[in-house]
């Protein structure tokens, strides 16, 4: 019943939904680069309004206002401060490894930029929107940052940011397993690895549908974000940055904007699996998937800006004691439900499964314990 | 094994951050919006009045940091008249002992806070500054303007509307 490819291929005839595109002066290679640099340039603009948009939306949260001083609503606020970062001295400390301390911030960009090849912004509009692997794609180009978090730390020759990244690290790779666990009970039910596929499948977004699946991925997203409350190795009220401390300007630069573009890759991810990606009334597609893609980061920032920051130890007793096995019992139930109802789940399933969810998670909390220390007050 | 709902505090957590983000805004946008200073302000400025003082320079004395210059000659009236009454706002450190030793109360603070000069010499307030009229008193150890004053906390007064 499963109808994996058998070959991997990307060739045009195979990765073009539209067949305008083939149309085009020069095939796919026209569609390939207008896309690539309509892409990049999407990103950092989308990433530049995130910037705007968390600081803006941080300021009620705090009874201020944010940045409003340049240009209308503040909107140029990111340009003034990437000019600011732009201009400012770069330090390389003397022992540090030259190379790897070079190449952390250029690599940490790079799998942000892969990500959006696979996402279709709207149905057939994107670099390879119906890639046959796409979310595998996806989750093997975004655990590639970890490397870049490590290399920023070991090449900068300074304990602290040594530490930081091997935490970093830890947390990183302990949250892709029930991120990607989670994901896997969404393929059962789209049986397509495609992104658009599973943008098409979504009559019910996933997140009712799925909402163990969304909840996962969701807690994943956030430590794999660094955020809070997972943000205790960069802790911007008490440790100074974590393992880009010895990072000063434009490098600086590529590690904030690293950030912010991964937590666009992930808003992104998000609305397209579990929000239904472009589907919506009365607006143009592409624009509900920037709506949603800014709604889930809002959600986040909104989390930001009230929850306190975990521990090391109950950060990683929370990803394996608690989401791994929670992940394991949802892939079991979503394959039984898929098998009971093989045609497609129907829209019913949504209020069983939210029961099974709050069912599940009172269990799961009620059993998970701390070894030592105060425990976790849910 | 307690049978807790998870989340709950979680939850009510976002709740409250999301009631702040509803209140007013305690920002003060300084060019468009003053600050609505206490008028018992200790600070500033001073503020002379020629009619009461006598020239007995009991302020110059009680001067910490010896920062008032006062020169007197006699009157026709049995009387000092007062020629220079002078005090550098760059050294003052706003004590308020001047205030407090006048015995004729002649002296008081201000409540004006936009002080800032580009040359320290600037910041020599003389006789005719400190007694210009458009001066605001305070009413710091002033009793009896004290008790005309309403009751008051550190409001903005809003001049203008908030720039978005």
């Amino acid at each position: 019943m499963y109808n994996l490819p058998e070959v991997v291929t990307m060739t045009a005839h195979n990765v073009l939904d539209k067949p305008v595109a083939l149309d085009w002066p020069g095939n796919f290679w026209a569609h390939w680069g207008i896309y690539t640099v309509g892409i990049v340039l999407v990103v950092l603009l989308v990433v530049m309004g995130f910037i705007w948009f968390e600081r803006r939306l941080l300021g009620p949260f705090q009874l201020r206002i944010g940045p409003n001083r340049c240009g209308p609503f503040g909107l140029l606020q990111p340009v003034a401060d990437a000019v600011k970062v732009l201009l400012k001295e770069d330090i390389v400390p003397v022992l540090a490894d030259k190379v790897v301390h070079f190449l952390a911030p250029i690599i940490v960009f790079v799998p942000v930029l892969l990500i959006f090849a696979v996402i279709p912004f709207q149905d057939g509009v994107g670099l390879i929107p119906d890639f046959n692997v796409g979310i595998l794609f996806i989750i093997a180009v975004g655990s590639f940052e970890t490397v870049a978090v490590f290399m920023a730390g070991y090449g900068s020759n300074n304990k602290y940011a040594l530490i930081s990244a091997m935490r970093g690290v830890a947390q990183m790779l302990s949250y892709e397993i029930p991120m990607v666990l989670a994901v896997v009970a969404v393929l059962l039910v789209t049986q397509s690895l495609s992104m658009q596929e599973i943008v098409r499948q979504q009559t019910v977004p996933f997140i009712l549908l799925l909402p163990m699946s969304f909840l996962l991925y969701f807690i994943g997203a956030l430590a794999e974000l660094q955020r809070t409350p997972f943000d205790l190795l960069e802790a911007d009220s008490e440790i100074v940055a974590g393992y880009h401390i010895e990072y000063s300007g434009m490098k600086f630069a590529m590690f904030y904007l690293g950030e912010y573009g991964s937590a666009f890759a992930i808003s992104a991810i998000i609305t397209t699996v579990f929000l239904s990606g472009w589907k919506g009334p009365f607006l143009p597609p592409f624009l509900w998937f920037f709506i949603k893609a800014f709604a889930v980061f809002a959600l986040i920032i909104w989390i930001r800006s009230t929850w306190p920051r975990v521990r090391i130890d109950q950060l990683m007793a929370f990803a394996w004691k608690f989401m791994l096995p929670l992940s394991l019992i949802n892939i079991v139930i979503v394959a039984i439900e898929v098998l009971v109802w093989p045609a497609g789940l129907p829209w019913g399933l949504v209020f069983l499964n939210i029961g099974i969810m709050v069912v599940l998670l009172t269990l799961w909390a009620g059993m998970f314990k701390l070894r030592g220390g105060p425990q976790i007050e849910s | 094994m307690s049978l807790k709902v998870p989340g709950i505090g979680l939850a009510k957590g976002l709740g409250v951050s999301i009631r702040h983000a509803t209140r007013k805004r305690i920002t003060e946008q300084y060019p468009e919006e003053r600050l609505n200073v206490s008028r018992r302000t200790r600070a500033q400025e001073l503020v002379w009045d020629p009619q009461r003082c006598t020239g007995c320079a009991t302020c110059a004395k009680a001067c910490p940091q010896g920062n008032i210059k006062i020169v007197t000659s006699v009157g026709t009236d049995n009387n000092y008249v007062v020629e220079k009454f002078e005090s550098d706002e760059g050294r003052c450190m706003f004590c308020g002992l001047c205030v407090e030793a006048c015995p004729y109360e002649a002296l008081f603070f201000g409540r004006s806070y936009e002080r800032a000069k580009y040359r320290r010499a600037d910041l020599v307030a003389s006789k005719e500054d400190m007694s210009s009229p458009e001066k605001e008193k305070s009413a710091y150890y002033r009793p009896e303007l004290h008790e005309g004053l309403p009751e008051q906390t550190l409001l903005i007064y809003r001049k203008h509307k908030r720039p978005l």
